[in-house]
């Protein structure tokens, strides 16, 4: 079991959906976010190329955040969600350093939050929040080591890059270009 | 041109734009952690040597500030904390692949083990000291006995300590200015340098500082040997590395760190301790206090610059 997201940069429109339906799903206190959308302005009139992309924790394989964790609190959990257990986290703040992607912040409460990919939903059976309102559905979850799965197929058919893969970290949230 | 906004709006406090997440106190942690291995490295090493006679301040006077530092180091640690009540899951692990697991349990063996140094030495510094309990004067006896081996224990954990400093920061990759391996000796070796100020501050004796003078100076040198070297290895590096090498080569660092860190912190201090070596009068308390504050300023500069330094993508 190998969880990802591929997310289609083409089809996507930037609406921040995903990024509501996740503050509203994981109750993410206001002021901040688990997910979020950047767009890359490359070039000047005429020749202009936008990239929107909607990011969040990229559940590495080889997660710095999980290394550098004094108490163990962040942990990898079956099909290599990256996770934060609240009552082991002493906010000493290593993973929010650690992390290439600024994908993790320091909740009111004390401790680090970041996306768990809602695995309260998939182990349901069901998928991420964010995927399920995407209203271009532009956004695939799925298993990577299951060959027919949405996004196995997807990234089989398609050209895709993943963010700083230069960091080592081999991250598993693919955009589809 | 290229251009990147958060389209869905994202200004996290601490984060964005810039990261900030640690504050003064991990500098400060950072500094005091260095200084007391430093005066614990040379309490140990010059006992092991058998010098305790020519090296009172070495010896028993500066070691007294190693523990209080500590404990005030730790409390700083403990401010940063923002999950304040659950720290003692610290104690819960030994993480091996995380520098802040094992540098909290070297902590927690080197801050005991200085009081029971100092300990050792209470009854020779303060004639009039009284344990009042049986136990522990057996267990000063049982120190006083032990001393040498209570020192190689000392001199490999004030190693620990003072490399550990630099490999907290050093671990994390995402932090290009940071990720480079000649941060953890550089840490260690100014944190001798200022342990030997502090000495130098507290000495009476002329043998003792003139030894620790030269010894101050050659760290100085192999400190600045490692800053040019750790510089020239970031400009012959990828983008992230020059881009974190060009904060301090012409980008908002340049002027605090070449004039702070490198020039009152290093250069002048040892051209008065050379000018002292050479026979001129110079007040010892200007180039420690210099090296005290110039090992400061370093930790605040590399901190808080390695904090903005990230992965372009």
């Amino acid at each position: 079991m190998r969880y990802a997201m591929a997310i289609d940069t083409r089809k996507c429109v930037g609406c921040s959906d995903c990024v509501v339906a996740c503050q509203t799903e994981n109750d993410v206190p206001i002021g901040f976010c688990r997910d979020w959308v950047t767009e890359t302005v490359d070039g000047s009139y005429p020749n202009v190329v936008i990239e929107l992309r909607s990011e969040r924790c990229n559940h590495c394989d080889y997660s710095p955040c999980v290394r550098c964790c004094p108490t163990g609190a962040s942990h990898i959990e079956d099909g290599g969600i990256v996770l934060v257990t609240k009552s082991k986290c002493i906010g000493c703040g290593a993973c929010i350093q650690s992390c290439p992607y600024e994908a993790r912040y320091s909740h009111p409460d004390g401790y680090v939050d970041k996306c768990t990919f809602c695995i309260h939903r998939v182990r349901k059976g069901e998928k991420p929040a964010c995927v399920a309102v995407c209203p271009t559905k532009c956004m695939y979850f799925g298993d990577l080591d299951d060959e027919n799965s949405e996004v196995s197929t997807i990234l089989k058919n398609r050209k895709f890059k993943a963010l700083a893969p230069e960091a080592g970290t081999q991250p598993h949230i693919y955009y589809l270009v | 041109m290229k251009e990147e906004i958060f389209v869905s709006g994202r200004n996290i406090p601490d984060i964005d734009p810039f990261l900030n997440i640690w504050h003064w106190q991990i500098p400060i942690y950072l500094y005091l952690g260095g200084v007391a291995a430093g005066i614990l490295f040379f309490a140990g090493l010059f006992t092991l040597l058998g010098k305790e006679k020519e090296m009172p301040a070495t010896m028993k006077w500066a070691p007294i500030i190693a523990p209080i530092i500590l404990v005030l180091g730790l409390f700083f640690l403990f401010l940063d904390l923002k999950h304040k009540l659950y720290f003692w899951q610290l104690y819960t692990t030994m993480r091996f692949e995380s520098p802040m697991s094992w540098g909290a349990w070297v902590l927690m063996a080197i801050t005991p083990l200085s009081m029971v140094w100092v300990g050792s030495y209470m009854k020779e510094m303060f004639p009039w000291w009284d344990w009042k309990f049986k136990v522990l004067n057996l267990f000063e006896s049982w120190a006083i006995k032990n001393r040498s081996n209570i020192a190689w224990v000392m001199v490999v954990l004030a190693v620990i300590l003072g490399i550990y400093t630099g490999i907290l920061l050093s671990a994390f990759n995402a932090r290009p200015l940071w990720n480079n391996s000649i941060l953890g000796p550089l840490f260690l070796v100014s944190g001798m340098s200022t342990g030997a100020a502090v000495i130098l501050l507290v000495s009476k004796s002329h043998y003792e500082r003139t030894l620790m003078s030269r010894i101050d100076l050659l760290l100085i040198v192999i400190e600045l040997f490692f800053i040019f070297h750790m510089i020239m290895g970031f400009r012959a590096g990828s983008a992230v590395q020059i881009a974190a090498a060009s904060l301090f080569v012409g980008g908002p660092f340049t002027i605090t760190f070449w004039v702070f860190v490198v020039l009152l912190g290093l250069l002048f201090p040892a051209l008065l301790e050379t000018l002292e070596l050479r026979g001129f009068k110079v007040p010892v308390i200007i180039p420690a206090i210099l090296i005290l504050f110039g090992g400061l300023m370093f930790r605040f500069i590399m901190v808080e610059a390695g904090q903005i330094t990230r992965y372009l993508y």
